[in-house]
C-alpha cells in the first residue's frame, strides 16, 4: 500500500500496548460478609435474600431465606434482631429494617402457600428430636431437607415450645406460628406430641441420633415469706396457662418481680387480663434492665408501672413489702433497710427460668455445667450421637439462637451420620463501614410499621405492631447497602479510565481485564459497597 | 441537568448504572456496548481524570449523534498519550494539529462538512486549560463569536502536564507547579491572576456554556447530550483531576473531583445566550480543606503551622461560587 508522505508504518491500535505491566496492585471482586450476617445468631444471609426483595423478587428472597430460617413470619416478630445493631446503614440514618422485611416475606408466603425445596430421597438414617421448641424445629427441618428421617417427641399438647408457651399472642399470633410449624410437618417430620421422654438412653433406641432441645421450663423461685391468703404464681406456669389451661385469676392489682422479657411479657398479660394496675419490680435501674428496649417501651405506652431499685421482701393479704436498693460503686445493688408496703392481690415471680434435665439421668457421660449441658463446637454433648442445644446448653436464650443451635446441630448430625466431621467454610472479611464508598447512596429514612391503638391494646390480645404492605416492603428492602457484595451498579464498569473492567451482562457481574488495569484503584475506590479489593501483585 | 426524580432508594441515579434502574435512567457508560472511543493501552497515568472524562464525554457525544462525529484534538497529554505513533487509541475519526489551533481546525472541518452537505455529521474540539485558556484562545473566541457549529470540550487539569506542570491561567491559587514554586512569601500560584472562560465564552452569548465534572457522569452526560442537540457554538469546561500534576493518589481522582464541587470551588451549571439556566446544588458541602488536603500541590498550606490565612481565602472563594452561582438554594 503506498503510504503518506513521511508516513512508513501502518496505523495500529493502542491495543497493542498492554498497560497491565505497570500494575504494582491488583483488583479482585470479592464478597465482603456483611456485618447483619456476622451478627445473626441464625446464620441467615440477610444481604443475600434483601439483595432479591430489592428487585421484587419476593420469592426468591424468601427462598433464599428460609435455607437458613424456616420462620420468617415468627423471627420478624420475635427476634431480637442484633442484625440491626450491626446494620451499616445505622452509622448512615438508621438501620435497615431487616426483621419488618422479614416479617413481610415470611406473611407472604404463608398466604401464598409457598413451600421449600423438595426434601433429599429418604435416607437411611433416623434422627430422635426431643423437644418442639425453636430449636428442635429448626434441627428436624434441616435434617429433612438433607434427606434424613426425623420424629420429633414433646410433652406438650401442641408444638412450639416458648414460642407458644411463653410468647403471648399479641407478639406472635398463633395462626402464623401454626403455619410455619405445619410447613414442616408437610415436608415429613413426625410429631409425637403429648409424649415426656424420661429416659433419653432408652428412647435411643431405633434411632442413629439424637438432638436434645427441652429449654428451660423450671421457674426459678426465691424465698418470699408469704401469709395463707397470698397468691404468688411463676410467670412461665401463668404465660402456659394462657395457652392451654384456666385462666389465671390475679386480682385487680398486679406485682411483677423481675426485669427480664417475661417479666414484661406477664405484665402486659395482666393488663390484658383486666388488672386495673400492673406493676413491676426490679432491684436495679431502667437502664440495666435486660430486657430489649423496644418492648419496654411498648409496655410504657400500656401504662404498665415500674418501680426500680426495689426488692420484693414478703407477701400478705394487704400486699407486697418492698425494700428500697441503692447501687453501690461497681453499679450493684444494696439493700437500704427502707421499707414500703403496696398494695396487691398477686404477685407473679419471673426471675428466670432453668433446664430440666431428668431425661439424661442414664446418661453415663454427661458434663453439666451450671444447669446446662455442655457441647462441643459441633453441638455434641459429651456423649456420642447426643447432640443439643437451645436454652438448655449455655447461650443467651433466644429463639433465635435456638434456631442457629438447631441449623447447626443438623449439619454435624448430617456429618456424624456419614462419619464425618463437618467443616464449616471460612468466613470472609466483614464489609465494616470503613469499606464502603457511601457518597453514592441516597437518603430514606426508615419505614415505621404501624401500631395498634393503645385503647385496643388494653383489653384485647391483637397483635401490636403491624406489617409492611408491598410498597414499603420493597422501598425497605432498597434501603439495604448490599454491604460487601457487588449489587450491580455499573461503577467500576464506568469509572475506570482504562476500560479495565469488563461487563458480564445482567446477574453475571464484572470481570477485570489485567491485560489494561494500570492498578489505579479508582474501581474500588468508587465501589460503593466495597466488592472490590486491591492485592499486591506479585513481581 | 438531569432532574430525574429519585424513584427508587438504595443508590437513587448517583451510581454510572444500576440493575434496579430503568434502561434510560442509566448512563451511557453503563451500556455494554458503548463506544469506548478512547480504548485501553492508551498512555495515560494510572488514575488520570483527563482519560476518564474524555471517554464519557465522547462516549456520549458518539450515542447522541449516532455515530456522526468527528473529532479535533489540541495538542496536551490527551494527544500524546492516545496517539504515539503509529497507534491510536480513537475509535472516532480523529484529527490533531497542532497546540493552539484545535478550534480553527474544527470550524474548517464543520465549513468543509457543509460544503458537501454532511449536515448530519457533527464536529467537536478538544483540549487541555492550557490549549484552550492560553494559546488557543484566540482561535475559541473567533470560533465562538463567528458561531460555528462546533461543540468544544476543555479538560481542565488546572496547569500544563504534558510538559511538566507549568502554571495555565486556569491553574487556581496558591497551587504549587513547576513555574509557580511554594517558596517565598507568597508560595505557589498568585492569588488575583487566571481567567475564567465558561464566563467568558458566556460574555460571546453562544447558544451553549456548562461546567461539568467527572464526579457527577450523569451531570456530565445530560450536558453533552443537550449540547448535541444545538447547532452553533457550544462550550463545556469539565474538571478533571491529574493525580500527577497535583499529587493526589490515583485512586482518590474522583474523589478530588468531588470534593471541587462539593466544596464550591468548581461550579456546576449551564447557560444558554449568555444566561445562566441552571446550577447544580451541593449535595454534601464539604469545606475547601478537605479538598486541599489531598493534593500535595497545596501541602504547603497544611503541615506543622497551616497557613490559615491562605485556606481562609480560599474559602472565600467557594463561598463566593456557592452564593453567586446558587449552590445552596433550595
Ligand atoms: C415469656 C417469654 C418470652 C420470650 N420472648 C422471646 C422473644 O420475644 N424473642 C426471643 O428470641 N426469645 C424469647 N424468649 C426466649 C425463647 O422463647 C427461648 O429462648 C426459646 O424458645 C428456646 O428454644 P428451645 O427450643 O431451646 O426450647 P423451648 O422453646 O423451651 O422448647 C422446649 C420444648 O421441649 C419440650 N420438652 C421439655 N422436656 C421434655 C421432655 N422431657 N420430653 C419431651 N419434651 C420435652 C417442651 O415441652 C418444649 O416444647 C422468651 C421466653 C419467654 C419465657
Ligand atoms: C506552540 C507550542 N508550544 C508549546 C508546545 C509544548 N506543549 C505541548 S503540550 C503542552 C501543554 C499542554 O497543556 P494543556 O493544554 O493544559 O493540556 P494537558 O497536557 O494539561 O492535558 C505544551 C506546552 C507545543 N506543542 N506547541
Ligand atoms: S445495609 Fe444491608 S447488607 Fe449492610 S448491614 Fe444493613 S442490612 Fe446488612
Ligand atoms: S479502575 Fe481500571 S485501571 Fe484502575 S484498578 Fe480498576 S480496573 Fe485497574
Ligand atoms: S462498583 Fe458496583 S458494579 Fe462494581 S463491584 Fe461494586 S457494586 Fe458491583
Ligand atoms: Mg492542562
Amino acid at each position: 500500500m503506498k503510504k503518506p508522505f513521511a508516513i512508513t508504518l501502518d496505523p495500529g491500535s493502542s491495543l497493542a500496548n498492554h498497560t497491565g505491566s505497570w500494575r504494582t496492585e491488583r483488583p479482585v471482586y470479592v464478597d465482603r460478609l456483611p456485618p447483619c450476617n456476622h451478627a445473626c445468631p441464625a446464620g441467615e444471609d440477610i444481604q443475600g435474600w434483601l439483595y432479591h426483595a430489592e428487585g421484587g423478587d419476593y420469592r426468591r428472597a424468601w427462598e433464599a431465606l428460609v435455607k437458613h430460617n424456616p420462620f420468617p413470619a415468627i423471627m420478624g416478630r420475635v427476634c431480637y434482631h442484633p442484625c440491626e445493631d450491626a446494620c451499616n446503614r445505622g452509622k448512615l440514618d438508621e438501620a435497615v429494617g431487616i426483621h419488618a422485611v422479614e416479617r413481610f416475606l415470611g406473611d407472604l408466603a404463608i398466604r401464598r402457600g409457598w413451600l421449600p425445596g423438595k426434601p433429599a430421597g429418604p435416607g437411611a438414617k433416623r434422627v430422635l428430636v426431643v423437644g418442639s421448641g425453636p430449636s428442635g424445629l429448626s434441627c428436624a427441618y434441616h435434617l429433612r431437607l438433607m434427606g434424613h428421617g426425623v420424629v420429633i417427641v414433646d410433652s406438650a399438647k401442641a408444638a412450639g415450645g416458648m414460642m407458644r408457651y411463653g410468647i403471648p399472642k399479641y407478639r406472635l399470633p398463633r395462626d402464623v406460628l401454626d403455619a410455619e410449624i405445619s410447613r414442616i410437618e408437610s415436608m415429613g417430620v413426625e410429631f409425637r406430641l403429648n409424649s415426656r421422654i424420661d429416659d433419653i438412653m432408652a428412647a435411643m433406641a431405633g434411632f442413629d441420633a439424637a438432638f436434645l432441645a427441652v429449654g428451660a421450663h423450671l421457674a426459678r423461685r426465691t424465698d418470699i415469706p408469704a401469709g395463707d391468703a397470698s397468691r404468688i404464681l411463676d410467670a412461665v406456669c401463668l404465660l402456659h396457662d394462657m395457652e392451654d389451661g384456666p385462666p389465671p385469676m390475679l386480682g385487680r392489682r398486679v406485682v411483677v418481680y423481675g426485669g427480664g422479657n417475661t417479666a414484661l411479657d406477664v405484665a402486659r398479660t395482666a393488663k390484658r387480663l383486666g388488672a386495673l394496675e400492673s406493676l413491676i419490680v426490679y432491684r436495679r435501674t431502667k437502664e440495666q434492665m435486660p430486657a430489649h428496649e423496644s418492648e419496654l417501651n411498648e409496655a410504657l405506652q400500656e401504662g404498665i408501672l415500674f418501680k426500680w431499685l426495689s426488692t420484693v421482701k414478703a407477701m400478705d393479704e394487704g400486699g407486697v413489702t418492698v425494700e428500697k436498693m441503692v447501687l453501690d460503686e461497681t453499679g450493684f445493688p444494696q439493700p437500704t433497710g427502707e421499707f414500703e408496703k403496696m398494695e396487691a392481690d398477686s404477685l407473679v415471680l419471673a426471675l428466670g427460668q432453668e433446664s430440666e434435665l431428668g431425661l439424661l439421668k442414664n446418661v453415663p457421660d454427661l458434663e453439666i455445667e451450671n444447669g446446662t449441658v455442655k457441647v462441643n463446637s459441633s453441638m455434641m454433648t459429651s456423649h456420642p450421637g447426643i447432640f443439643a442445644g437451645g436454652d438448655m446448653v449455655p447461650s443467651d436464650r433466644t429463639v433465635t439462637s435456638a434456631v442457629g443451635h438447631g441449623k447447626k446441630a443438623a449439619k454435624n448430625i448430617d456429618a456424624w451420620l456419614r462419619n464425618e466431621t463437618y467443616i464449616a467454610p471460612e468466613k470472609h472479611e466483614i464489609a465494616g463501614f470503613d469499606k464502603m464508598n457511601t457518597w453514592y447512596y441516597s437518603d430514606a429514612p426508615r419505614t415505621v410499621q404501624p401500631e395498634l391503638d393503645i385503647a385496643r391494646r388494653g383489653s384485647t390480645f391483637d397483635e401490636v405492631v403491624g406489617g409492611l404492605t408491598g410498597k414499603n416492603a420493597l422501598f425497605e428492602a432498597r434501603r439495604c447497602l448490599s454491604c460487601g457484595n457487588c449489587f450491580e451498579c455499573d461503577n467500576c464498569f464506568g469509572v475506570c479510565p482504562d476500560n479495565a473492567v469488563i461487563k458480564l451482562g445482567p446477574g453475571l457481574r464484572f470481570a477485570f481485564d489485567y491485560d489494561y488495569c494500570k492498578g489505579c484503584g479508582l474501581c474500588a475506590a468508587e465501589c460503593p459497597c466495597g466488592a472490590i479489593k486491591m492485592v499486591p501483585e506479585s513481581i | 441537568m438531569p432532574l430525574q426524580p429519585i424513584k427508587f432508594y438504595q443508590t437513587g441515579t448517583f451510581t454510572v448504572g444500576n440493575r434496579l434502574l430503568d434502561e434510560s435512567q442509566r448512563t451511557v457508560q453503563a451500556n455494554m456496548r458503548r463506544t469506548n472511543s478512547l480504548n485501553s493501552g492508551h498512555r495515560a497515568c494510572q488514575g488520570c481524570g483527563e482519560a476518564l472524562g474524555a471517554r464519557y464525554a465522547l462516549d456520549a457525544a458518539m450515542q447522541a449523534t449516532k455515530n456522526r462525529l468527528i473529532a479535533a484534538n489540541a495538542t496536551g497529554c490527551l494527544e500524546v498519550f492516545s496517539t504515539p505513533y503509529p497507534e491510536t487509541s480513537w475509535q472516532i475519526p480523529w484529527m490533531h494539529s497542532l497546540f493552539g489551533n484545535a478550534a480553527s481546525v474544527a470550524t474548517g472541518i464543520a465549513a468543509a462538512l457543509k460544503v458537501k452537505g454532511k449536515q448530519d455529521v457533527r464536529v467537536i474540539a478538544q483540549g487541555g486549560d492550557g490549549g484552550t485558556t492560553d494559546i488557543g484562545f484566540a482561535c475559541l473566541s473567533g470560533m465562538f463569536e463567528r458561531n460555528d457549529d462546533v461543540l468544544y470540550i476543555c479538560y481542565d487539569n488546572e496547569a500544563y502536564m504534558n510538559t511538566g506542570v507549568q502554571r495555565s491561567s486556569a491553574t487556581p491559587p496558591a497551587a504549587r507547579t513547576a513555574t509557580t514554586p511554594a517558596a517565598g512569601a507568597h508560595p505557589g500560584n498568585s492569588f488575583g491572576t487566571g481567567k475564567n472562560v465558561p464566563l467568558i465564552a458566556m460574555a460571546h452569548r453562544i447558544p451553549f456554556v456548562a461546567t461539568a465534572s467527572v464526579a457527577n457522569l450523569h451531570d456530565l452526560e445530560a450536558k453533552v447530550n443537550k449540547a448535541m442537540t444545538i447547532h452553533g457554538a457550544r462550550y463545556i469546561h469539565i474538571h478533571v483531576p491529574c493525580p500527577l500534576g497535583w499529587g493526589s493518589h490515583p485512586s482518590d481522582t474522583l474523589k478530588v473531583a468531588r470534593l471541587a464541587v462539593e466544596s464550591g470551588l468548581f461550579p456546576l451549571f449551564e447557560a444558554e445566550h449568555g444566561e445562566i439556566t441552571a446550577s447544580l446544588r451541593l449535595r454534601k458541602k464539604a469545606p475547601v480543606e478537605a479538598y486541599l488536603k489531598l493534593q500535595r500541590r497545596f501541602s504547603h498550606l497544611f503541615g506543622e503551622k497551616p497557613d490559615r490565612d491562605t485556606i481562609a481565602m480560599i474559602q472565600a472563594i467557594a463561598d463566593r461560587n456557592i452564593e453567586k452561582f446558587g449552590l445552596e438554594s433550595p
